[in-house]
């Protein structure tokens, strides 16, 4: 891969201008993707759910994108892009669209976790040739941090608030990889803009790859996570060295971890510089944070076994 | 030249689509238009037409997937009924605020619940409001020619609108008739081939589609799009006109049968307008004034040319094939009877609700709806504003 100087002189596929929170990571794992991705060999065109990035990149009559950009509802980012990817083959057949097009539809946890899981493995079954990426921030954060499925275990949001007989939400987070992973695609990671490189590796390896491909991003949100705009890289990077966020890839059905962080970090680090865990450091609530711990811990044996048995 | 061929409606849906060649289907297989995909999908597999058919998780998925293809620079096609019209409905008014000419056969049907298969205008009705551009078809041969004019219809540069063709479930989607197939290479030559304004896969020249709009442009952007909808009527009856030249049957914007000096007149749309022309044709034997307007194009709504279609009239009956739902009346009712109150004659008007969830209605409840109009201008006097055909028992 190219060099970080080299790397910030290529071409931006989303601009300045947008209105993201100060502190969003949206806009920062985006850039990355188009870094990664090889825009000497192929364009991209992008769709985008509705969402918090959907809403403060194409607000008309301004817009922040440099490269064809689609939107049309919360739930069919997969769909849209099926349908533009369908065009673009036959198109190319017909012989009146001659460039090599690359695809990508990007929505957060709530489009794709949720109301957007139906399209999405739809598109996926069909085999288009197309990367989704779901910036996972957590919540339905456009709206006003709502529970989404993606939500943590004991996490506090205005649907599923800590009060005086319940301590945030109940249940632990949907294991999207899990149900990805179950469609067969060749190719699904996990990745985190704290690691830069790894992820643009992934973007890189998905974009290449004939058929479908996913990545789940972690994209902090200073907002509705509750931290000043400066920490999202870092907490990010606690997610991953507490394993909260483990960072792996699973390429033909084989699982491949990324990175094992040499001392794995206790939850609390992770949990601690965040309002939305604030009560859990309350007086009574020591066993959501055992339960959280773990949830983690037995995710993470499981990814470790299964690598380890080549699975 | 063209042939005459005996086959369903939804094979005549099938056979405009194999004959418009449309670069790209997205559709979910839902009763009673079922049979269009297939047999799209069977054409493609023969290697009879070019097209790519997205076999969607869902009907919502599949207007998705229409926008998404459409906003990519090609022309796009899908077919749907009922609960899976419903099931777009969102996607209905995105693919016209976004003025993307998707053209859509609509093979028309109730609505769950209860549940039921059959024919009604549930879902148009439904949905038209969603800025769609709606024809309404008698026949085999209307939904044929319409979905090849609403092509050319939906795409004009003034129009830009989206476009569905209805007709009516099992009635005609699955009934045999005998209608006029154009050649292959005629119907190419009448739609011509499209050129998209701001195809997405232009990487050259990048654009933005679906851009969100606060209230400082929502407004505006909705008026414009209005504007579409509207300059669709005079391209509908231009399109008809053109049709007419090239292969003899043309179209306007209603059907307007036996009407010239009629004063009982029936005002209706869909396969329930063959029973009515039939009815009049006897009644007309007898000496009497009846005569039926069928509406054709129900969106935009030809206000003025239905109401001045109408001044001979002494009483009117609008049959509505959905229920009114808590209105004053159904939506055909509505609209006509706001269409005459700006007209020097406002003859008497009563409204029926027929044929829901695949009710019979034969020429004995036609010759009822004449007699009901006799009567209205013998006594001067409404009895009853609101009925029902074909009801088991008495209606209020």
């Amino acid at each position: 891969m190219a060099l970080l100087n080299e790397l910030a002189k290529k071409k931006e596929g989303l601009v300045s201008g947008h209105r993201l929170c100060p502190g969003c990571t949206h806009s920062v794992i985006m850039r990355q993707v188009f870094a990664a991705a090889d825009t000497d060999k192929y364009d991209i065109v992008i769709a985008a759910a509705t969402g918090c990035f959907e809403v403060s990149t194409g607000l008309y009559p301004y817009t922040s994108w440099n490269v064809p950009w689609i939107h049309t509802a919360f739930e069919n980012a997969a769909s849209t892009i099926a349908g533009v990817e369908t065009m673009y083959r036959v198109l190319k057949r017909k012989g009146k669209v001659k460039k090599d097009i690359r695809f990508i539809a990007i929505a957060s946890d709530g489009g794709t976790y949720d109301i957007g899981l139906q399209a999405l493995s739809g598109a996926i079954e069909r085999g288009h040739q197309f990367l989704y990426i779901c910036n996972d921030n957590n919540a339905y954060q456009n709206t006003g941090n709502q529970r989404s499925s993606a939500t943590p275990f004991g996490g506090s949001t205005t649907t599923s608030p800590n009060g005086k007989v319940k301590f945030g939400k109940e249940q632990p987070r949907k294991d999207i990889m899990s149900i990805i992973e179950g469609h067969h695609l060749p190719y699904a990671a996990q990745a985190s803009p704290s690691n830069w490189r790894d992820l643009m590796n992934k973007v890189k390896k998905a974009l290449d790859v004939n058929g479908p491909t996913y990545i789940n991003v972690i994209e902090p949100c200073t907002t509705g996570w509750g931290f000043p705009p400066e920490k999202a890289i870092e907490i990010a990077q606690l997610a991953v060295d507490t394993c909260v966020w483990p960072l792996y890839e699973v390429e033909n059905g084989k699982i491949k971890i990324n990175y094992k962080p040499q001392k794995k970090l206790p939850v609390v680090e992770y949990l601690k510089p965040q309002r939305r865990f604030a009560h859990l450091f309350k007086k009574g609530n020591e066993h959501v944070i055992e339960e959280f711990q773990r949830q983690v811990d037995e995710q993470w044996e499981w990814l470790l076994k299964r690598e380890e048995c080549g699975l | 030249m063209g042939k005459k061929v005996a086959l369903t409606g939804n094979e005549a849906a099938a056979h405009a689509i194999r004959q418009i060649e449309p670069d790209v289907i997205a559709a979910f297989p839902i009763t009673p238009s079922t049979p269009i995909p297939q047999a799209v999908a069977q054409f493609i597999a023969d290697g009879e037409m070019d097209t790519e058919l997205v076999t969607v998780e869902s009907e919502h998925s599949a207007m998705s997937a229409c926008i998404g293809a459409a906003a990519a620079g090609g022309r796009v096609m899908t077919a749907t009924s009922a609960n899976g019209y419903a099931l777009m409905w969102e996607m209905l008014y995105i693919a016209s605020g976004m003025r993307l000419p998707i053209v859509m056969a609509v093979v028309a049907r109730a609505l769950s619940a209860p549940l039921n298969i059959h024919g009604d205008h549930s879902d148009i009705m439904g949905g038209r409001d969603t800025g769609w551009i709606q024809i309404i078809a008698e026949n085999s041969q209307e939904a044929y020619d319409g979905l090849i004019q609403a092509v050319k219809i939906a795409e004009n540069k003034d129009v830009m609108t989206p476009a569905l063709v209805a007709m009516d479930g099992f009635n005609i989607s699955h009934a045999i008739e005998i209608w006029e197939m154009e050649d292959d290479k005629a119907v190419k030559d009448f739609i011509g081939e499209y050129k998209p304004l701001f195809p997405l896969l232009n990487t050259d020249d990048p654009v933005t589609h679906g851009a969100w709009a606060p209230p400082n442009w929502y407004f505006e952007h909705k008026m414009s799009q209005l504007k579409g909808l509207l300059a669709a009527k005079d391209v509908v009856a231009k399109v008809g006109k053109e049709f007419g030249e090239v292969f003899g049957r043309e179209y306007g914007l209603y059907e307007a049968y036996k009407l010239d000096d009629a004063e009982l007149v029936i005002v209706a749309a869909g396969s329930v307008c063959g029973t009515t022309k039939d009815v009049v044709d006897k009644l007309r034997e007898e000496g009497q004034k009846v005569g039926l307007l069928k509406i054709r194009l129900f969106r935009p709504f030809p206000y003025k040319e239905l109401a001045d279609a109408l001044q001979s009239a002494k009483a009117i009956a609008i049959l509505d094939r959905v229920s009114p739902a808590g209105a004053q009346g159904g939506p055909l009712f509505n609209e006509i009877r706001s269409a005459l109150y700006d007209t020097p004659t406002r003859a008497p008007i009563i409204n029926y609700t027929y044929g829901l969830g695949g009710r019979d209605t034969q020429p004995i409840h036609i010759n009822s709806v004449f007699d009901r109009l006799k009567k209205i201008v013998e006594t001067g006097k409404i009895e009853k504003q609101f009925d029902c055909l074909n009801l088991r028992g008495e209606w209020r």
